[in-house]
């Protein structure tokens, strides 16, 4: 089995396709430090503006960690879609190609190629995602230095320490990385019914758009049945960076404000990623190899 | 090596595909060290089956048994052992021919050291090209490092589908040879299936002929196409005096017939020896004597090709 990982994860890293989205992660993260570096304040203002009559805002309020958490925002929406071009790849990619039937003629079951293969797409997931961390939080660091964190919301700011943010931001990345995996999960399940990974890789990338589309809406059936989308419980990311407040209502460093609800963000997107790569190999053990 | 060894055992295969019933009941067996030729038109059904015994099809009922062991309960014991190549070599184009190689000998669990996969690219004649992206191969390289990954785990039986196709007459000729290598030189036993009757007929052993998914006809090539009686073909430097030397002989019989320069005729094997000796003795110089017992005019007598109109004929 860790051979087969092996083999899987060497073939990802050989394919030219799989650098577009390394390659685009850079683009973007470097486009936005640069325009914050040029005209981050009046971004902050922008971001602060219903609330910055009520307060004075001093230090180093566009830091590296201010910095990461913008860039995570508009990220983390958009990562899945570079996601599904590996995942939704990873099985009529080959069959495509001609190589799915070489494959299964060797000695190895199909329900241990199939985990090799989720498993080496889940590699690339968190490699994609270390490579984000790198650049974003790190490169961000560097670039602007560190202070502590506003989170803007929509009727409050959450003001974090710089001692209080290097661990929320790891849980972030491990909670973002389990995001990611249920949306390889998806394509997978759907690279087992196409012998072309177009097909795939459209589907993955519309699921994920109609979902988050729809979550976002204001119309209350939408509301209700959100809760049911993987894809709402994407973001659960972000709970990370709110804190639990006393009865005076001031924050409480090291604590998190809602965390039973993030670990049932985390549970409901486990479930998924169990359920497609389940289906996925009940079906492909069932199928008979035609391409 | 025991040539009596049952290495493939197909009783009562059928295989549907809604209402179309690509393999019909058939039922076939490979000995060990055999060069089995499997031959019918496209669409008779030879990929299919060929797919259900490396278990890429399930078939819909019948018995498939590889080594003895039953394929349903034994798919890796019995894919351990066989090496194969299904209709178009395809491979990782943006690996290079080591890389490939090395990838499947390590999913087949072999040895994955350098010079043990270069001797099987040397084998098949890609040492020189081990380096370049597969991207940059010919149809021919390809489908000769379809072999080199089908015998990369060292298998004892070889099942090759279509081989030859796609390939120019050089590269036909090229697979030919290593198929001859492969069964005569290291004893392999080979399963090949075509459309092309000329090449299987040049290195099968045994075959087996199926039309529209049914077993038409299995045995011994030799049995099949080569026996006692044959008709032969006759060309001398004096055809007309031959041709009424023989009708006065008592190698005259209702076969013989004078096609220009050429004298057909319906002869015993053994008797070919006096017949060159009479006609020499009469003068006659024999330029040469060729069979006209070909597979293609027994395939076609077989199978339903034989209903087929040729449009250029009045």
């Amino acid at each position: 089995m860790w051979t087969l990982i092996q083999i899987e994860v060497f073939k990802i890293f050989r394919k030219p396709r799989t650098y577009i989205a390394f390659a685009a992660v850079l683009a973007i993260v470097l486009l936005i430090q640069t325009a914050i570096y040029v005209d981050g304040r009046k971004y902050l203002e922008f971001v602060m503006k219903d609330i910055s009559e009520r307060f004075d805002i001093g230090g180093n309020p566009v830091n590296g960690y201010f910095v990461c958490f913008i860039i995570l925002q508009t990220l983390l929406i958009h990562v899945p879609l570079l996601v599904a071009l590996i995942a939704a790849d990873m099985i009529a990619g080959e069959a495509n190609m001609g190589t799915l039937r070489l494959l299964l003629t060797k000695p190895v079951s199909r329900t241990e190629l199939l985990f090799s293969k989720f498993f080496a797409t889940s590699v690339y997931v968190i490699l994609l995602l270390l490579w984000i961390a790198l650049l974003a939080l790190l490169g961000s660091i560097l670039l602007f230095g560190t202070d502590g964190m506003m989170n803007a919301k929509s009727y409050e700011v959450v003001l974090i320490n710089e001692n209080d943010l290097m661990w929320r931001y790891l849980l972030a990345f491990g909670f973002a990385a389990i995001s990611l995996i249920a949306v390889a999960a998806l394509g997978f399940l759907l690279s087992v019914f196409a012998d072309n990974s177009i097909g795939p890789i459209v589907a993955t990338m519309s699921i994920v758009i109609v979902l988050t589309i729809l979550s976002t809406m204001d119309i209350p059936f939408f509301q209700e049945i959100k809760h049911f989308f993987f894809t709402s419980h994407m973001i659960g990311w972000k709970g990370f960076f709110d804190m639990k407040v006393d009865a005076d209502g001031n924050a409480l460093p090291g604590t998190i404000a809602n965390s039973k609800a993030i670990l049932k963000s985390a549970g409901i997107l486990v479930l998924h990623i169990v359920g497609f790569v389940g289906i996925a190999i009940g079906i492909f053990n069932r199928k008979d190899i035609l391409s | 090596m025991n040539k009596n060894e049952l290495l493939v055992r197909v009783e009562g295969l059928t295989k549907q595909f809604g209402t179309l019933k690509a393999v019909d009941d058939l039922s076939f067996s490979i000995h060990r060290g055999d060069v089995y030729g499997f031959l019918g038109q496209n669409g008779a059904g030879k990929s299919t089956t060929i797919r259900i015994l490396l278990s890429l099809i399930a078939p819909t009922s019948g018995t498939v048994e590889l080594f003895g062991y039953p394929l349903k309960t034994h798919r890796k014991e019995v894919l351990r052992k066989i090496g194969a190549i299904i209709e178009r070599p395809d491979h990782y184009r943006y690996l290079t021919a080591f890389e490939n190689l090395r990838l499947f000998a390590q999913m087949s669990g072999c040895s994955s050291k350098r010079e043990v996969l270069m001797e099987k690219l040397d084998l098949v004649g890609l040492a020189s090209r081990a380096e370049s992206k597969v991207g940059t191969y010919s149809q021919g390289m390809k489908q000769r490092l379809g072999i080199a990954i089908a015998l990369v785990q060292d298998p004892e039986l070889i099942i090759l589908d279509e081989p030859t196709n796609g390939l120019d007459p050089q590269g036909i000729a090229d697979i030919r040879n290593l198929l001859l290598l492969l069964s005569r030189s290291l004893h392999k036993t080979i399963l090949i299936s075509s459309h092309l009757l000329n090449e299987v007929e040049q290195v099968a052993t045994r075959m087996l002929i199926i039309d529209k998914g049914k077993k038409m006809v299995e045995g011994s090539v030799d049995a099949l196409f080569y026996p006692s009686e044959m008709l032969v073909e006759l060309e001398t430097d004096a055809p007309e005096v031959c041709f009424n030397l023989l009708q006065q002989s008592d190698f005259a019989n209702a076969s013989l017939n004078q096609k220009g320069p050429l004298i057909e005729l319906q002869i015993q094997k053994q008797r070919i020896p006096l017949l060159t000796r009479f006609l020499v003795q009469n003068n006659v110089g024999v330029l040469g004597i060729a069979s006209k017992n070909k597979l293609e005019d027994y395939f076609l007598k077989l199978t339903s090709a034989n209903q087929h109109v040729d449009p250029y004929s009045n």
